[in-house]
């Protein structure tokens, strides 16, 4: 109940500032991808705040709401876009569909780990953090007596073949943040040989960020690599199913933003505020929310065993995100993703089935020429069909968005990097078998 | 008699057109081109157009031809579309004939539970099947633990084959049932009594007569497959076509025509695939002057038959039914993870859902009885324009209705908000913000169901009834009303029933339409729950009532029809 006080203070002290420039009435029309558990307490809490507007969800994936916003631009119905994933935002503000507003709230860091919480040219804001990670069900590692990830390195070890599941890249806007991350720490080809060496042991590549912790809260796979709440939804929920970070993570954040020309101005500027509020802020620690505050001092209020970004270094911290960078090549890196690992899946699991027998084989009696084969194996795996230099080269960007300098169209790019795929598979597996024979 | 099966060109008699009929076919002419064609259009001309310049070019097709990945996709998908004709027709063979043809206690129950496969709740329906059949499912945990050995039900290519065959036969079991009841028992009869019997009568002479019926769900079961994207997609296959498309088209930020190539694809093969299916009825008359009701009463089995009846048409009830009993079991559970079967259970998730669901039940109930009856009224005209005048161009009318089917519901949704939203209301708001426009998406998308039942039903009729009646003086209208209309009520209502039944569960187009909560169907509001690993028990719960809501509606429309017709023919 005091709690209850607390927040319903907090609230009307937070609803005071706009109030006086312009009191919000009337419908607040948003357009989220987030849950019902999310948007719930939300609902509740802001039209608690601001008695006599009334908040209507409209609940779509994140495709079909930049779709929507983009089709109805000439009498747009939305206030507000509310989602995870940044780059639907930034496809957003490149086709001018939001509204230019810089939030009022103080008191909210510039960077959560290593990535800007705000857009730079303030269309779109912050409002909490996820991290990737590693989430497992519990009953389903019993049974297979498996062990406990801790890295993503892990994950790429023989006794984890066929139990992995992940959304892809070219769906998930926060999964292509992981992959990229990855990228960007390691290094373009260190990076792609550490992501297709775990990849080589997937289960599925799934078209639907939920896809993932659905297959592992039903213990249809054994492990997913997920964004941190739908674990914690999932705990919350009662099922049997463990989290961790990876040391190696990004911390996003998930976003705000007015949508351009929005038929309740106030009732969206008093939205966006509301959420970046201390009261907001405090939904986030809601059970079935159970998101990152941006407010470092929310997390006061937290459970003990909260993850906390602005304490806890590793989260986030060990890689700086260079968001140019990425956005440079980010079809070029989702398109290869697709057409290297979710479409070639069946022959890479096959390569990478011949290289962990041919190195238990080795393990029992080495041999020289053995080992030679299988780094010849690994290293056909691992080998790209573009450098860093060339996915980002005008040329290869061009074939994605059809400008002129061109040198293929893509659907010549994919079949060719495709077909290089199939065949440095192929290989890879004949090497691997070769060197297994060797040891035996 | 005019039952000539195998006799070539013995096409029914055509009367010519007129101006009424010239005028209907105009009619349905402009609907589709609104609300089918021009929708399309305007997005599926990226096809046709090079990236960027936005010129004109073939280009992209021939890309089309050269990716590898492609090729294989489109024979994944054939392969896929065949196998489950064939698994679907072994679903719904023995289903349809024993429940047709036989005295058998239950027959009338067995023809409902056969039809609920149809009505699988999007996401809800897979979550179940991989909670019986998957992996970790309920059957293979159980025979990990007993024998030591699992079945990929769910893996593939055939997993694919095997959901799609589960949810699809009840198209060719309803069409084929309709279809046995309305051929004349003399002939079987004739048969018999001339030394035919057993699976030799069904095959030379019950099964021919009811081809129109089979080939129209088969040709159905096709198509449809060969179209879908959500199966596959939710089983993680993706180097099948539609699933291809779906991923291209819906990708953030990406202007990519080749989503839109393997559209027009999709198109042309579904298509091909009908015109097929009318290709090999051509010049043969499957018309019969006597309908079902007369001949004898059905023929008795002997214990050891009728012990074999019921034994496989448990076992076939039981693997179609099978999602179901995995949603309710969901619906009623607390957690269900890794274990045969839930860990506790609960009645919360019903009465969290009956709390905030009464409109979308509401909406879902208006939304599908209208495409429903949209659908059925211009199947029939379709069907009586194609099958009965001389129009030029009559079949493009079918076609056009037919490519319905191979249109992804996104490509649909996206065509309407892009044709209809600068269309203002006389309040003032959008047209394409208006409700009614959710039905015409529904009914344009389930237009294909209804039409082909229509079709295999006016194709029973034979044309010398109508002759009959307008030589004693009756009007074209007046036969119709009179004559056509009520021999062909048995088809038209297993359109509406198919149209109907499936629009209450579709997603994919609703969700770019709805504008507003308030206007949303239950498809939606079952979206919205599954999203979130707590909203799995509700979503579920959400998910039998669709399914108990339209298996009762369709039940009561069955019955007032069947009560109607046993009313005039007892007055006759």
């Amino acid at each position: 109940m005091r709690a209850f006080i607390q927040l319903l203070a907090l609230a009307v002290l937070a609803a005071l500032a706009p109030a006086q420039a312009q009191a919000p009435t009337g419908k607040v029309t948003v357009l989220t991808s987030f849950s019902k558990d999310v948007t719930d307490p939300f609902k509740k809490a802001f039209e608690a705040a601001h008695p006599g507007t009334t908040v209507e969800i409209q609940n779509r994936n994140t495709n079909a709401g930049v779709k929507l916003l983009e089709e109805t631009r000439s009498a747009n119905q939305v206030d507000i876009f509310w989602a995870s994933a940044p780059d639907a935002f930034e496809v957003l503000k490149g086709k001018k569909l939001l509204q230019l507003y810089k939030p009022k709230a103080t008191g909210i860091p510039a960077k959560i780990g290593a990535y800007p919480i705000n857009d730079p040219d303030g269309y779109y804001s912050g409002f909490a953090a996820s991290g990737y990670g590693i989430m497992w069900n519990e009953r389903y590692v019993k049974a297979n007596k498996l062990p406990d990830p801790k890295e993503w390195q892990d994950l790429a070890k023989p006794v984890y073949f066929d139990h992995v599941s992940i959304a892809a890249q070219s769906r998930s806007g926060t999964t292509h943040l992981t992959l990229e991350t990855i990228l960007q720490g390691e290094g373009w080809d260190k990076g792609w040989r550490t992501i297709k060496e775990w990849s080589g042991n997937l289960r599925d590549v799934t078209e639907r960020s939920f896809g993932v912790p659905d297959a592992v809260n039903s213990g249809q796979v054994g492990y997913g690599i997920v964004i941190d709440f739908f674990a914690f939804a999932a705990q919350a929920a009662g099922f049997p199913v463990k989290f961790v970070y990876p040391t190696v993570t990004t911390i996003v954040p998930a976003n705000v933003a007015v949508v351009a020309n929005p038929p309740n101005k106030a009732g969206a500027e008093a939205y966006v505020e509301f959420i970046l509020s201390a009261a907001g802020q405090e939904v986030l620690l809601d059970k079935g929310v159970r998101r990152l505050p941006v407010r470092p001092e929310t997390y006061t209020k937290a459970p003990a065993d909260y993850p906390n970004p602005f304490k806890d270094p590793s989260l986030g911290g060990k890689v700086t995100f260079d968001s140019g960078v990425s956005s440079a090549r980010t079809a070029v890196v989702d398109t290869l993703y697709d057409q290297l690992v979710s479409f070639q899946l069946d022959s890479l699991k096959a390569a990478t089935k011949a290289i962990h027998a041919a190195e238990a084989a080795l393990a029992k009696k080495d041999t020289p020429a053995g080992r030679a084969l299988l780094q010849e194996a690994r290293d056909l795996v691992a080998k790209m069909p573009v450098t860093a230099e060339q996915a980002a080269s005008p040329e290869v960007r061009a074939a994605f968005t059809g400008g002129k300098q061109k040198s293929a169209r893509q659907a010549e790019l994919e079949q060719q990097w495709a077909a290089s795929a199939k065949s440095n598979y192929a290989a890879a597996e004949a090497k691997a078998a070769e060197a297994a024979k060797l040891a035996r | 008699m005019t039952i000539a099966i195998d006799a070539p060109r013995a096409p029914a008699r055509r009367f010519a057109a007129t101006p009424g009929q010239a005028l209907l076919a105009a009619l349905i002419a402009l609907f589709l081109a609104f609300f089918l064609v021009i929708p399309v259009l305007t997005v599926i001309y990226v096809a046709f157009t090079e990236k960027g310049s936005g010129t004109f070019t073939l280009i992209n097709f021939y890309d089309f031809a050269r990716t590898d990945l492609f090729i294989a996709s489109f024979w994944n998908s054939m392969y896929v579309a065949v196998m489950t004709v064939v698994l679907a027709s072994l679903f719904a063979l023995p289903l349809a004939y024993l429940t047709t043809r036989f005295e058998f206690r239950g027959a009338g129950l067995v023809q409902m539970l056969g039809f609920i496969p149809l009505i699988m709740p999007p996401f809800a329906g897979a979550v179940a099947m991989q909670l019986l059949f998957g992996r970790n499912g309920t059957i293979n945990l159980l025979l990990d633990d007993w024998l030591g050995f699992k079945i990929p039900f769910m893996e593939g290519l055939n997993g694919v084959v095997f959901a799609q065959a589960v949810h699809y036969f009840p198209f060719i079991l309803i069409n084929l049932s309709a279809a046995l009841r309305n051929i004349d028992r003399s002939m079987e009869e004739a048969a018999q009594n001339l030394g035919c019997h057993g699976l030799r009568l069904f095959r030379r002479i019950v099964f021919p007569l009811a081809m129109p019926g089979y080939i129209a769900g088969a040709s159905l079961v096709f198509v449809k497959v060969f179209d879908d994207l959500a199966t596959p997609l939710l089983l993680n296959v993706k180097d099948m076509l539609a699933p291809q498309a779906y991923l291209r088209i819906t990708s953030i930020g990406l202007a990519d025509p080749m989503g839109y190539v393997i559209a027009v694809v999709l198109i042309i093969v579904s298509v091909a695939a009908m015109g097929a299916s009318a290709w090999v009825m051509k010049g043969r008359d499957y018309a019969t002057v006597q309908r079902g009701g007369g001949g004898l009463t059905k023929r008795p089995m002997n214990l050891s038959q009728a012990i074999g009846a019921y034994a496989v048409v448990l076992l076939i009830l039981f693997l179609v039914l099978a999602p179901h009993i995995g949603l309710f079991l969901l619906s009623i559970a607390t957690v269900w993870s890794f274990s045969p079967l839930p860990d506790a259970f609960t009645f919360a998730h019903y009465t969290r859902v009956f709390a905030e669901s009464s409109v979308f039940i509401k909406n879902t109930l208006l939304y599908a009885t209208l495409a429903g009856t949209i659908d059925v009224v211009l199947g029939t005209a379709i069907a009586y324009l194609v099958l009965r005048t001389k129009l030029p161009g009559r079949q493009w009318l079918d076609w056009t209705a037919s490519a319905a089917l191979a249109i992804p519901g996104v490509v649909l949704g996206i065509g309407y908000l892009r044709t209809f939203f600068d269309v203002k209301m006389p309040d003032g708001t959008s047209f394409a913000s208006f409700w009614f426009v959710i039905v015409l998406a529904l009914a344009i998308r389930r237009l294909p169901y209804a039409l082909r039942a229509c079709y295999a039903a006016l194709q029973q009729v034979s044309s010398s009834l109508e002759e009959a009646a307008e030589n004693l003086g009756a009007t074209k209208y007046r036969t119709v009303r009179r004559i056509v209309l009520p021999l062909m009520m048995g088809g038209m209502l297993a359109g509406f029933v198919t149209s109907f039944a499936t629009a209450a569960v579709e997603l994919s187009a609703t969700l770019m339409l709805v504008q507003s909560t308030s206007d949303a169907p239950l498809a939606y509001g079952l979206y919205v729950f599954m999203q979130s690993p707590a909203g799995r028990g509700p979503g579920a719960a959400l998910g039998i009532i669709a399914v108990v809501l339209v298996a009762v509606c369709s039940l009561i429309s069955n019955w007032i029809i069947e009560r109607n017709q046993h009313l005039r023919n007892t007055r006759t």
